[in-house]
């Protein structure tokens, strides 16, 4: 949460918050959807895909859509657009991540069936830079996307609507 | 009407700081007619202007600005650059602060007698007691309108609270309640009572709560002798040939270097900035920096022992609820060496909302383990540690090789958990979790400490020069008219939230120095 990054990352949240709706990753990992196809893109099709696959793999939510993790992806791929680096930072390391998917017997990360696969390739390179920037970019890309926040049973915001003294600070009956 | 001084008026006390210390140091000589400009490093955010969003309220309000870290706290590997989270804004972290209110006990004044010898551990007892303090406590407490005191009743407790109580009470604690909280319970001091908004930390949208910035710096401009500058980072002090203070050099809002003269200052930039505006003063008089002839400045930086438990339960808690920090248990708080550890720690409630959960959970931490916390992020239920650390020479705030963008050196602050603090804070993870167990948790987490709310002792108080860097009232042993008035002067930390000690030595240290102002002395 150093803030340097932060106030990067929150312009790109805003940013990237718009235009995804129509996006559906498909079961072979190709993400399709108008809107998706019209955007401007760093990543390759197949290296966006898998990191959408890890960010889940890092913090997985059954209930939250693949959109959800895209949109946080998205950060990062907008960034790449800019630097040459993060570029390749995330192309070799998807890259590492298929190769070591290939080890297990896997054609790629993304299409690895078993999850526990996949988690242990990600714990293998828990230290590595590219993980670090696509696991941190999540604690700020992923949990602070508004819209996911009721899924999680937070309110966010209660000034405007009085704060909650007459809504239900107190309404616990079970203990 | 706020006075605006000329940058050439000597006459006046020039604050470095709004917060707790300053910002009631300011307006309290103001009262007493003394000319008073405060220089606030932070811009002016009013209560209308403060924003119900972690993310977005700490961009408005949290000091950013980059700051080095090293030992061997875990803060340090998870927020290198972001040691401390507190407040760049007219009000300090009073702006922040959840608003807990508590008296230090009377062996906390005196840790080197009731400890003994510590190893590793560089206890003293400060130069006052607390029958010296307690009239100070008084008026604090009555200018705050802290909860449970003067006849003034406790906040309602909330989700949080219950759950908290509720196990406490199981495993057989007696002193819990809703705090001795400074948010108003009823409506006071033309400010509401709260409305249970939830976002004390992120500046309290109803007025409710206590800071500088609502319930002290309006009454002291009324006055027409206090101005808060805003937006003006002071680099350094200067002196004379005799060694008297004789004003600050800021930068101002653009950046350009202005200078302040004063007959007296006083420094309450928080206990990371205090120690570094003190070393960057230095000059062929002071060498080692400004009243720094103890080599103490800088040095026993506090933290406070803190820790957070968070339980997960079968049914909704909705923690973040209402006030965040309404809730106490303080039958840990007492020394008791039999535990394994001296000093003693508070359980007060807290809650974190879903982005900040994510962040300060457990950072780093990642896999299904920890989205299953946060997928129960509703059933959760949440309390804090906050326990009297060890001071230790080697844990201090330095001037780094880095300079920030005025040329000023960045500081380093270095903290070593002491054995006494792992100790207790093993102690209260196990106790927490008990708490919650005690009522049905499916779950308990051990939350690693948050970067530093309550920094504290870099200019420790002290009887004697050599011990310290300020006597009893917060001057400077070396600089008859340099002060300090904010956390940076506590000998040792006490188990308690440190804003009702800052604030009842400021208006203590305001009383002092009106006093020799009025007797030609200052």
């Amino acid at each position: 949460m150093r803030q340097s990054t932060l106030a990067t990352d929150r312009r790109g949240f805003l940013k990237a918050g718009a235009g995804l709706l129509a996006m559906t990753i498909m079961p072979s990992g190709l993400v399709v959807g108008d809107a998706w196809a019209q955007m401007p893109r760093s990543t390759k099709p197949e290296t966006f895909a898998a990191l959408v696959q890890m960010s889940r793999d890092c913090y997985p939510h059954d209930a939250l859509k693949d959109a959800s993790y895209a949109k946080a992806v998205e950060i990062l791929d907008e960034a790449a657009r800019s630097s040459e680096a993060d570029l390749a930072l995330l192309e070799d390391g998807v890259a590492k991540l298929n190769k070591a998917a290939g080890d297990k017997g896997g054609s790629d990360y993304a299409s690895l069936a078993n999850e526990a696969d996949r988690a242990a390739i990600l714990e293998a390179m828990a230290e590595d830079p590219f993980f670090q920037k696509v696991r941190s970019n999540l604690v700020v890309g992923l949990y602070n996307q508004k819209d996911l926040w009721p899924v999680f049973g937070y309110e966010g915001a209660s000034a405007d609507q009085g704060g909650y003294i007459d809504r239900g600070f107190n309404d616990l009956d079970w203990v | 009407m706020a006075a605006p001084y000329d940058l050439n008026d000597d006459g006046v006390v020039v604050i470095v700081g709004s917060g707790a210390g300053g910002g009631t140091l300011g307006t309290q000589l103001a009262l007493k007619g003394i000319d008073t400009v405060i220089l606030e490093a932070g811009a002016r955010h009013e209560t209308w202007d403060f924003i119900n969003d972690e993310w977005d309220s700490f961009s408005q309000l949290a000091w950013k600005d980059k700051r080095r870290t090293s030992g061997d706290w875990r803060v340090s590997k998870d927020f290198p650059n972001l040691p401390a989270w507190i407040v760049k804004s007219v009000g300090g972290s009073t702006v922040h602060w959840a608003g807990a209110s508590l008296r230090f006990q009377e062996h906390e004044f005196k840790t080197k007698t009731h400890y003994g010898d510590v190893a590793g551990a560089s206890l003293m007892d400060w130069p006052i007691d607390l029958t010296e303090m307690e009239p100070w406590y008084a008026k604090a407490e009555g200018r705050m309108g802290v909860t449970r005191t003067n006849g003034l009743p406790g906040l309602p407790g909330n989700n949080n609270f219950k759950v908290m109580e509720a196990g406490a009470k199981k495993i057989g604690y007696k002193e819990v309640h809703t705090g001795r909280m400074a948010i108003n319970s009823v409506p006071r001091d033309d400010r509401s009572s709260c409305l249970q908004i939830g976002f004390c930390f992120q500046g309290c949208k109803s007025g409710a709560k206590w800071s500088t910035l609502v319930a002290e710096i309006p009454k002291g401009e009324a006055t027409g002798k206090l101005e808060v500058r805003p937006e003006c980072m002071v680099l350094r002090i200067e002196h004379d040939a005799a060694g008297k203070v004789t004003g600050v050099v800021y930068a101002d809002k653009e950046g350009r270097e202005q200078r302040q003269k004063a007959r007296i200052v006083a420094v309450a930039g928080n206990s990371i900035e205090s120690p570094r505006l003190l070393l960057n003063s230095h000059s062929s008089k002071f060498p080692d920096g400004l009243a720094n002839s103890s080599g103490q400045v800088g040095r026993n930086y506090m933290r406070h022992t803190t820790g957070s438990v968070y339980g997960i339960f079968e049914k909704p808690v909705h923690m973040y609820r209402g006030t965040t920090m309404a809730g106490i248990i303080r039958d840990e708080a007492r020394h008791d060496p039999g535990r394994g550890f001296v000093g003693g720690y508070e359980f007060e409630t807290l809650s974190l909302g879903l982005p900040f959960m994510a962040a300060f959970l457990d950072p780093g931490k990642w896999g299904r383990d920890f989205s299953s916390a946060m997928d129960n992020y509703r059933n959760m239920a949440g309390m804090w540690i906050v326990g009297e650390d060890m001071p230790r020479a080697e844990n201090r705030v330095t001037l780094s090789d880095e300079t920030d963008e005025h040329g000023m050196p960045i500081p380093d602050v270095h903290f070593d958990d002491h054995e006494n603090d792992t100790a207790m804070r093993k102690h209260a993870y196990g106790q927490g979790k008990a708490i919650y167990d005690a009522v049905g948790a499916v779950r308990v987490i051990e939350t690693p400490p948050y970067p530093s709310t309550h920094n504290l002792g870099t200019n420790r108080m002290s009887e004697k020069p050599e011990d310290g860097v300020v006597n009893r009232f917060g001057q400077a042993h070396d600089v008859a008219n340099l002060f300090v008035s904010d956390g940076s002067q506590f000998t040792t930390g006490a188990a308690e939230n440190p804003t009702l000690t800052i604030v009842a030595l400021a208006l203590r240290q305001a009383d002092h120095i009106a006093g020799r102002m009025s007797r030609g002395e200052l």
